[in-house]
């Protein structure tokens, strides 16, 4: 009798220990992040950000009870290393990949990713043509692109200063700072055709110096000089301008300028224009005020001794992007752990929020995100610039619709039609 | 392209060849003594800036004077040399100059491989600026534009002054003379009694040296991050191989060379401007394989 009732519990339990085999000991996912080398100024906050993020978490019980476990690639080490690394850590049973950072690693990744099956959130990549050239099952964007950010730098610099002639563009020579300005040029030939583009220089990745182009830019003298680089190629530029006085002659227009300000002291004069690429902001208006926002930055800031720049806030949107569908597949499902195939389907009209605006994502598996735009100010308060006149757009409006390709859409825009978009504004 | 262009066109070019020169003449020199292409020269290039901005940040936060920052210079360019060149050279190269050539080149790459890392660990990943040097020069303006005086002057100087300081040192002075004969013919000078070992010794202190004042002289104009080396080893061998091996004054000729080019190119054709140094390289080895100031090399029976 006694064994007839052992047995009998033990038959009762198997049920039970067959839907706790379902559900994962972790959920393994992979990041990859320039860790080395000149993008690593963005791959290593972002690290930093990963590790407090994946850790609250954890402490708050996990995705669905189940924690998050985090293995880090360095794209610093060269696409091939990435890609066999990539491979590796799903072959060794990676539930999902954050990647990547760099364009060119999105572009190697997506289709890598497809051919393996294993979800990945590209946390940080620019280039717009992903979903515009390809359709994924397994990949998603958890941010904008550099459509999305280019022309709300436009839309900025139209509202803030409406009157400006003539432009010279200084970007880096490589994909990025030639995509960028083609967008952002069709967009401004298409807003605003009076003006003259009066200088495009194009110096070499990681220049160490630009008093030619300086120099040049003097003689010129535009209104307006964009500038799209970032890292030590933007603080090197930025300072040698202000160092000859280039910045108190033209306003410069820097959309990545918001992960270099705490570097560049009292270098970034009041008056220019600074963006963040998505609505990313140490300072966001918001957001501030928020516990968990305040929480995190402090953490932040005291694991890394530095304000919070964007990387850190489009790793918290991959973060959220991965726990938001599984909680919506954990959900639907009712009960057991969700297959990877309703996870995916879970990313399908997905909302979330990382620290910045909540996130969604259209039926291409592009996120429509927030742009935060504002204009530097030197007050004294911080011993590098801060940002005023904040504009906060609305990212849908900004975005390329569906189907079509964002150079030739920015390119079909009305004149005017910056006065249509909907915009939230603030003092600082 | 008026006058006033031409001229700013010129300045721009002459500065930026000043710095470019000053690090590749301590690899000119490497190479035409020790036989040896050192891929780690532009690890030393980046200690010194990281060097010299540490030592200058310490300076201005100390309450010191700012003038001390360009002392803190040469103390950088010193520290690489002795401290940081001396030793590889000693537990390190001397063991491989009669291996082949490849694993030379290997060898001195892993040494730049581990100092990059070094650079991280010991100063981050962040872009480091210290322009105390640069500010303390001011402006100047010239045709109406300004430039610092710091590049349109000093870095010139610099670079003269090295130029006519290294022909005065390798001529006229007993190390420089025992140098010069090693270069010439190592198994003749070991044969008449010059110790090679420590003219290899020396040769290396002062080419990581010039390495590191190079580094220090562009810190207070450039963003520090990890990679700077590894730009500006690819512009320092493209000068070497113009210049032809181990000639300094070829060296001193072909970073002007690259210089004006870049700069000009950027006031006529900026697309351009990123070809030009390896155009003008291509452009002279063509002609002259040996390079501007190369000669062939003598067979030996």
């Amino acid at each position: 009798m006694k064994k007839l009732l052992m047995a009998t519990a033990a038959c009762m339990t198997l049920p039970l220990a067959a839907f706790a085999q379902d559900k994962p000991d972790a959920i393994k996912v992979g990041v990859t992040a320039f860790l080395t080398g000149p993008a690593s100024v963005f791959g290593v906050p972002a690290k930093d950000a990963a590790e407090i993020m994946a850790e609250q978490i954890n402490e708050a019980g996990g995705i669905q009870g189940v924690p998050l476990e985090l293995t880090f690639i360095d794209e610093g080490a060269g696409t091939e290393v990435l890609t066999t690394e990539y491979r590796r850590l799903v072959e060794n049973g990676a539930d999902a990949m954050l990647a990547a950072i760099s364009s060119g690693n999105c572009k190697t990744i997506a289709p890598l990713a497809e051919d393996l099956k294993v979800i990945n959130i590209m946390w940080d990549c620019g280039t717009q043509k992903i979903f515009e050239e390809d359709s994924y099952k397994y990949v998603f964007r958890s941010q904008a692109h550099a459509g999305t950010e280019m022309l709300a730098t436009v839309a900025y610099l139209l509202k803030t200063k409406p009157d400006f002639k003539t432009i010279a563009v200084v970007n880096q020579d490589y994909a990025w700072g030639r995509d960028s300005w083609d967008i952002f040029s069709a967009a401004l030939k298409a807003l605003r055709p009076d003006v003259e583009v009066v200088g495009e220089f194009f110096p070499k990745f990681g220049s160490p110096d630009f008093s030619t182009e300086i120099s040049r830019l003097q003689a010129l003298q535009p209104d307006i000089i964009l500038s799209t680089s970032w890292g030590g190629d933007l603080d090197t530029f930025v300072q040698q301008a202000a160092q000859r006085g280039l910045t108190e002659v033209s306003t410069f227009v820097l959309p990545l300028a918001e992960s270099s300000l705490e570097r560049l002291g009292s270098s970034l004069p009041s008056g220019h224009i600074v963006g963040a690429r998505g609505d990313h902001y140490w300072n966001h208006p918001e957001r501030r005020d928020d516990e968990d926002f305040k929480t995190f930055m402090a953490k932040f800031e005291e694991k890394t001794g530095n304000k919070a720049i964007y990387p850190v806030f489009h790793m918290s949107q991959g973060l959220a992007a991965l726990e938001a569908a599984y909680d919506k597949a954990a959900e639907t499902k009712g009960e057991g752990w969700p297959t990877e195939d309703e996870v995916i389907a879970a990313f399908a009209g997905l909302e979330f929020q990382g620290l910045g605006r909540p996130v969604t994502l259209r039926e291409d598996h592009q996120g429509i995100e927030a742009q935060l735009l504002g204009t530097s100010v030197q007050a004294g308060e911080l011993p590098f610039a801060t940002l005023e006149n904040i504009m906060i757009f609305d990212g849908a409006e900004l975005t390329t619709p569906v189907g079509e390709e964002s150079v030739a859409w920015v390119g079909s825009l009305q004149p005017g039609w910056v006065d249509t978009l909907t915009v939230e504004m603030y003092e600082n | 392209m008026n006058l006033t262009l031409f001229l700013l066109a010129l300045f721009d070019g002459i500065a930026y060849a000043a710095l470019v020169f000053i690090v590749a003449v301590g690899l000119t020199l490497i190479f035409g003594v020790m036989r040896i292409l050192n891929v780690a020269h532009g690890s030393f290039y980046a200690v010194g800036a990281y060097l010299t901005a540490s030592l200058t940040t310490f300076i201005v936060s100390a309450g010191l004077p700012p003038i001390f920052s360009f002392p803190c210079m040469l103390i950088s360019a010193v520290l690489v040399g002795a401290v940081l060149g001396g030793p590889i050279e000693w537990l390190l190269l001397r063991r491989i100059y009669h291996k082949p050539e490849v694993l030379q080149l290997l060898v001195t790459f892993a040494i730049f491989m581990i100092l990059e890392d070094v650079q991280r660990l010991v100063w981050g990943t962040q872009p480091i600026f210290q322009s105390t040097a640069l500010q303390l020069m001011g402006t100047v303006r010239a045709f109406s534009v300004n430039y610092t005086v710091y590049q349109l002057i000093l870095l010139p100087v610099v670079a003269v002054l090295l130029l006519f300081g290294l022909r005065f040192f390798l001529r006229r002075t007993l190390a420089g003379k025992l140098i010069t004969a090693t270069t010439e013919d190592r198994e003749a000078a070991q044969a008449i009694g010059i110790d090679a070992d420590k003219v290899f010794l020396l040769t290396f202190i002062v080419g990581a040296g010039l390495a590191g004042l190079g580094g220090a002289l562009a810190s207070p104009t450039t963003s520090i991050l990890p990679g700077i080396g590894a730009d500006m080893i690819v512009l320092s061998f493209a000068v070497v191989a113009t210049a032809g091996l181990g000639q300094i004054e070829g060296a001193a000729l072909t970073a002007l060379l690259i210089g004006l080019g870049r700069s000009f190119a950027v006031y006529v054709w900026p697309e351009t401007q990123v070809l030009v140094p390896y155009l003008i390289m291509v452009a002279v080895l063509l002609v002259r394989p040996e390079g501007l100031f190369g000669s062939p090399a003598a067979r030996k029976i």
